[in-house]
């Protein structure tokens, strides 16, 4: 019986025990002819919680302690001594008798995980019959002690509502958790990379060139230069180029100049622009900008050695997706400044154009640059448009029509193809997600200071 | 108190006639105008952009819903295909339609038809179209009928008739080719469902992305199975209940900063944590789903909290004062105010998540998947790394069919982002 | 400071004859006209029919009840009105004989000709120095930096903040008290050298010794620039004002010298108002 079934098996009788806890609370009187205390459906809710919560919780750990016990037991059995003595080996064979025992494998590469699917088999009937015993009794031996609490004078819904107030916060706890996760998980797997890397070579290093450790010992360089750079000039300069002016001219156009209707109907056509996935960008990119860009460079401005994938297709698409951020911020922070330094500006001969340029950009100026830099954030850690429209060559050159990659893409180019979790390539691009994180993480919470102490300014 | 004003030398009045300071306002008001131009350039470049993608969209993809097909007179009834329409009656037709051999039978029509060259004109999957037509109409066996079936790859490029021309012989000859069958009637393009009703294939004739919808619809259905709750949950205790302490800031500090990190580090989480560590299946739906989860649960929350903190205080005291507990205020009372805001709030979460590619690519949705997934645990790609993957492809016939899943993807989003927008039009309620 | 009640209980004492006929401004000293001037906000009209003469020599005051339309009129002399999209203004207003609203009139050089003090103080958030140089910086009136530093010293010194600044220029100007700010707005809209500064209610955020400071300056300034000052405080349009005009409901009631108006007004509602019959 799968997990899946005894779970719902499990919700079965919840819902059961539900109705029948709320009968008896029904059909029992109190003593002293007063109000019972909850009303019966919280009596139900309260048996059918005491049913379901153990059963389901020893499920959940059981379901993930139990293929390390059938592995324990499988290597026990006689079959198992003739096993390679490399883990890596032995993890892949066990691996596959694993698949094979549960019938998602139907041809074994090694003749060893044929041998030892019979135990395989065997453990896991046997832990699986335990589990599948052990939940029920607990469902059924906690739904009858709740069960027979039930009584008018019984206070169920004080109970019910301080289970209601746990489980608030464990699903609460659940966003710390996967904080925890990502930086304990990349933090992990960064400092086994540092281990066989230095890691003032990854960081200083200026030849980025990963070699697979199949066919070589050389696990080649990972100097990361080129790629920082290559990041900062698609997404920090070219992208910026771009979308700043745009952004911030869109923004002060569209309060100050726009007549309303003009300005609730531009508004959402600049929103559209951020909810377009990254995936058609970089397909736009790659089909249609880069090519035009590379014949722009190669026949109006004769250089030559422009590519195909070059660094200006990328940041320059990137910009747009990026000039809703910027706006939408610029927005926000001229909306902010107070209408009476408007009307102190014009009432003395200043125009329009002065009153934006002299009094109201200097004013909101914390706020824009909150948002560039939130802007600047999302480009840096922004992979399809580079992915697709960017090259995967790790030059450092500051000519844009040339070819750069970026830490997202390489993160992308390590991780593609089979390779063991081992190997220094796998490690690399878990070091690079973290240096990613720690960047995006600071940038973001320099931006909402600095928009935090602009807001107070005008409150 | 203002000794000095009496003091102090007068001031030379202002002449405003004077040339120069009228030249210097006429300037002014020169920079005024040209500043309210850029403004306006701006925003319609930015617009601009937009229109750009879209129409180069729609113009390369709308190809992509038609197919094109040549006219096949086949005849059953003198076939080597030993079938009566009696025998499909039964409990084994699928059995024997599948060992009948239509494929030959479509090969020998062909040349029959167009001569040596018919196996070239017509597609790897053109006999499948007799299979289904026998399936449909039984009584097609005892004679003659001409069907319309799926062309070749190179008949379907010389019939684009933009491009291609002096690229190589082959392609020449073929446009002429089809130049001769068009002006016989004997080739047409048809708008055709198979698009949205076939799975990946290498043909780009073939292709289709109902695997790709599938598995979307699968992982889809587990992000918000996963992220609704969580994210709602989350949101009633952080806005109601929880207490002004250290550990509340480090949840809201954790939320917002999720909420920003870039979507390719969830997937290394998934890679991490849900591969490696739980063991689950890589390339299947539920990994996909988990980790388009934690990405799209922060979203859900801010929207949750703003939309309860919309609801005025004065609707919890009156409910408070009738002697409602604090669980039954908030499901009788501040739940249902703050649904709509939290719907919508959900729908523009996940219309995000329908379009994130990094983060699956990590976790290995990027399999070529022939079959779409029937379960959770099934390989499966999702829509945005279909595309991802057919635009890596060398045979140019997949630039239309490419264009033609993104217009797909964008119809999808714009459907969801409108019922979001209707929702908050229609239910927005300003207290 | 004359006591309104006082100069009512005497008014009614001695049925003091009226001051026989003389214009309430002199020709030579008009400065600004208005004749038959309505204000429309979209339908609804906000000022009905108002004429009025403003001189250079008397300090002018408009008062009246809340919502009269007397800060709606002031706006209307330097056509700040024209920021609000739906204001609509008919009539004639005129600056030393030039209409106003003509198209050949440049809003520019007018607003920079009558200048404005709002009511709460709103000083740009720059330095005490960049605030009042910033007038003559966009208008150009300042050919070197010395030129502009003398300028924006005899702003300052004319508005009475000048002592108590001197030192710290460079400071930020929002970080003055309310009174200093208000004072430091009076001495921008003095940098660039106007010829009528309109006050709308320019102490009613300040607190009593600010008040009386900026009455003072009122004081000092007048005959400077003609000054029009619009006040919710009788006693205040009583001391700093030469020529009052009562507004209601958006007509202007009553126009006269100020002590004839508070000891003997002319018109009923005039006298009902300044009773305290209604606020």
């Amino acid at each position: 019986m799968s997990i899946f079934s005894l779970t719902i098996m499990v919700i079965g009788f919840a819902i059961i025990a539900w109705f029948t806890a709320r009968m008896r609370a029904a059909r029992l009187r109190p003593v002293t002819g007063e109000r019972a205390h909850s009303l019966p459906g919280y009596h139900g809710w309260y048996v059918a919680l005491w049913l379901a919560i153990p059963a389901l919780l020893f499920l959940t750990i059981w379901s993930i302690v139990m293929p390390g016990v059938v592995e324990q037991s499988v290597l026990l059995d006689p079959a198992a001594q003739a096993l390679p003595a490399s883990d890596i080996e032995r993890s892949a064979i066990m691996g596959e008798a694993r698949a094979l025992a549960d019938g998602s494998l139907t041809a074994a590469f090694n003749e060893e995980a044929e041998a030892l699917v019979p135990a395989y088999q065997e453990a896991s009937r046997f832990y699986g019959v335990i589990g599948i015993v052990a939940t029920l009794l607990l469902a059924f031996s906690c739904g009858a002690y709740a069960f027979l609490r039930v009584r008018p004078d019984f206070r169920a819904r004080n109970r019910v509502e301080r289970v209601v107030m746990w489980v608030l916060l464990i699903a609460s706890l659940i966003a710390i958790l996967t904080t925890i996760g990502i930086v304990a998980s990349l933090l992990f797997e960064t400092i086994r990379f540092f281990e066989r890397i230095s890691i003032l070579e990854f960081i200083f290093g200026t030849h980025w060139n990963p070699q697979s450790t199949t066919f070589s010992d050389d696990p080649g360089s990972f100097g990361a230069i080129p790629l920082f750079w290559g990041t900062i000039l698609i997404g920090a300069i070219i992208a910026m180029i771009v979308a700043i002016p745009l952004g911030l001219m869109s923004a002060v156009y569209l309060t100050q100049y726009a007549p309303a209707k003009v300005r609730s109907i531009m508004k959402p056509v600049l929103e559209i622009l951020a909810g377009v996935p990254t995936v058609v960008y970089g397909y736009f990119a790659a089909l249609t900008v880069a090519p035009a860009i590379r014949d722009f460079a190669v026949n109006v401005i004769g250089v030559s050695n422009a590519s195909s994938e070059s660094a200006l297709a990328a940041g320059v698409v990137m910009g747009v997706m990026i000039i809703p951020f910027v706006s939408s911020m610029a927005d926000d922070s001229l909306a902010a400044v107070p209408g009476a330094m408007r009307d102190g500006s014009l009432a003395m001969g200043a125009t329009n154009s002065e009153t934006i340029k002299r009094v109201l950009i200097p004013a909101a100026l914390p706020g824009i640059v909150g948002g560039v830099l939130l802007a600047v954030s999302r480009a840096i850690g922004e992979t399809m448009i580079v992915v697709m429209a960017a090259g995967l060559a790790a030059n450092l050159t500051a000519n844009p029509f040339e070819s750069v990659t970026t830490v997202t893409v390489q993160i992308v180019q390590l991780l593609t193809g089979d390779q063991e979790f081992d190997s220094s390539k796998t490690l690399a691009a878990f070091a690079l997600g973290l240096v990613l994180f720690i960047v995006t993480l600071l940038l973001n919470i320099i931006a909402l200071g600095v928009v935090k102490r602009f807001r107070e300014a005008y409150e | 108190m203002n000794t000095a004003i009496a003091s102090s030398t007068a001031r030379q009045p202002t002449d405003w006639n004077a040339g120069p300071m009228q030249r210097r306002i006429r300037a002014r008001y020169r920079a005024e105008k040209r500043f309210r131009f850029y403004g306006l350039f701006a925003v319609l470049l930015s617009a601009g952009f937009l229109a750009f993608l879209l129409v180069t969209m729609v113009s390369s993809g709308a190809r992509g819903f038609t197919q094109t097909q040549i006219a096949l007179p086949v005849n059953f009834a003198g076939s080597d295909i030993f079938l009566e329409p009696s025998q499909l009656e039964g409990e084994d037709r699928d059995q024997l339609l599948a060992q009948a051999d239509f494929q030959g039978l479509a090969q020998q029509s062909a040349i029959a038809a167009y001569g040596e060259e018919g196996l070239d004109l017509l597609s790897n999957g053109a006999w499948v179209l007799l299979r289904d037509a026998i399936s449909a109409d039984p009584t097609l066996l005892t004679r003659n009928e001409t069907l319309w079936v799926p062309a070749s790859t190179e008949v379907d490029f010389a019939a684009r008739g933009d491009s291609g021309a002096g690229q190589s012989e082959e392609r020449d000859a073929m446009i002429v080719r089809y130049a001769e069958l068009d002006a016989a009637d004997q080739v047409r393009r048809t708008l055709s469902w198979n698009f949205l009703t076939l799975a990946d294939s290498s043909d780009p004739t073939l292709v289709g992305i109902w695997g790709a919808l599938k598995g979307s619809l699968l992982t889809m259905t587990i992000t918000l199975l996963l992220a609704f709750p969580i994210g709602v949950l989350t949101a009633v205790y952080l806005e109601e209940y929880a207490p002004e302490n250290r550990w509340t800031d480090i949840i809201e500090v954790s939320i917002n900063n999720l909420a920003a990190v870039p979507s390719i580090i969830f997937g290394l989480l998934g890679l991490a944590v849900f591969i490696n560590v739980f063991y689950l299946p890589r390339s299947a739906a539920i990994v996909g789903g988990l980790t388009l989860a934690l990405m799209t649960m922060p979203v859900i929350v801010i929207a949750g909290r703003n939309a309860i903190k919309s609801v005025p205080p004065s609707i919890r005291d009156a409910a408070l004062g009738i002697g409602a507990s604090p669980v039954q205020v908030l499901t009788h009372h501040v739940l249902p105010l703050s649904l709509p805001g939290i719907l919508t709030g959900t729908i523009i979460g996940m219309s995000r998540a329908l379009g994130e590619t990094a983060p699956l690519l990590l976790i290995g949705m990027r399999a070529f998947v022939a079959t779409p997934p029937s379960g959770f645990t099934d390989p499966a790609t999702v829509l945005p790394v279909q595309i991802f993957l057919w635009s890596d492809e060398l045979d140019p016939g997949f630039v239309e069919k490419t264009s033609a899943a993104i217009i797909v993807l964008l119809l999808f989003l714009l459907a969801m982002n409108g019922i979001a927008i209707w929702l908050r039009n229609k239910y927005e309620q300003r207290w | 400071m004359n006591n309104v009640g006082d100069m009512m209980n005497d008014a009614m004492d001695t049925h003091a004859e009226p001051i026989a006929d003389a214009p309430l401004v002199a020709p030579d000293t008009l400065k600004m006209t208005a004749r038959n001037v309505d204000v429309y906000y979209g339908a609804k009209q906000a000022i009905d029919n108002v004429s009025i003469d403003i001189g250079m020599e008397n300090v002018t005051a408009f008062i009246g009840p809340s919502g009269c339309g007397k800060s709606t009129f002031l706006r209307c002399l330097n056509r700040m009105n024209d920021t609000i999209p739906i204001a609509r203004v008919t009539g004639q207003i005129e600056l030393d004989e030039n209409d106003i609203y003509d198209p050949s009139m440049d809003v520019v050089q007018l607003r920079a000709r009558v200048g404005m003090v709002f009511q709460k103080p709103n000083p740009f958030p720059k330095s005490i120095f960049e605030n009042v140089a910033y007038g003559p910086r966009i208008h150009g009136l300042a050919t070197s930096k010395s030129e502009l530093d003398q300028i924006v010293e005899k702003s300052l010194i004319r508005a009475g903040l000048f002592e108590e600044v001197k030192d710290r220029l460079n400071d930020s100007g929002t970080a003055l008290s309310g009174g200093q700010q208000q004072r430091l707005c009076i001495a921008r809209a003095i940098a660039v050298d106007p010829e009528v500064i309109l006050m709308d209610e320019p102490c009613s955020a300040l607190d009593p010794i600010a008040t009386a400071k900026i009455e003072e300056l009122i004081n000092d300034l007048r005959g400077k620039y003609a000054i029009v000052i619009v006040t919710h405080n009788m006693q205040q349009a009583a001391r700093v004002s030469q020529r009052t005009a009562f507004f209601h409901l958006g007509t202007l009631v009553e126009y006269g010298e100020t002590s004839d108006l508070f000891t003997n007004p002319s018109k009923d509602r005039t006298k009902d108002y300044i009773t305290g019959r209604y606020g």
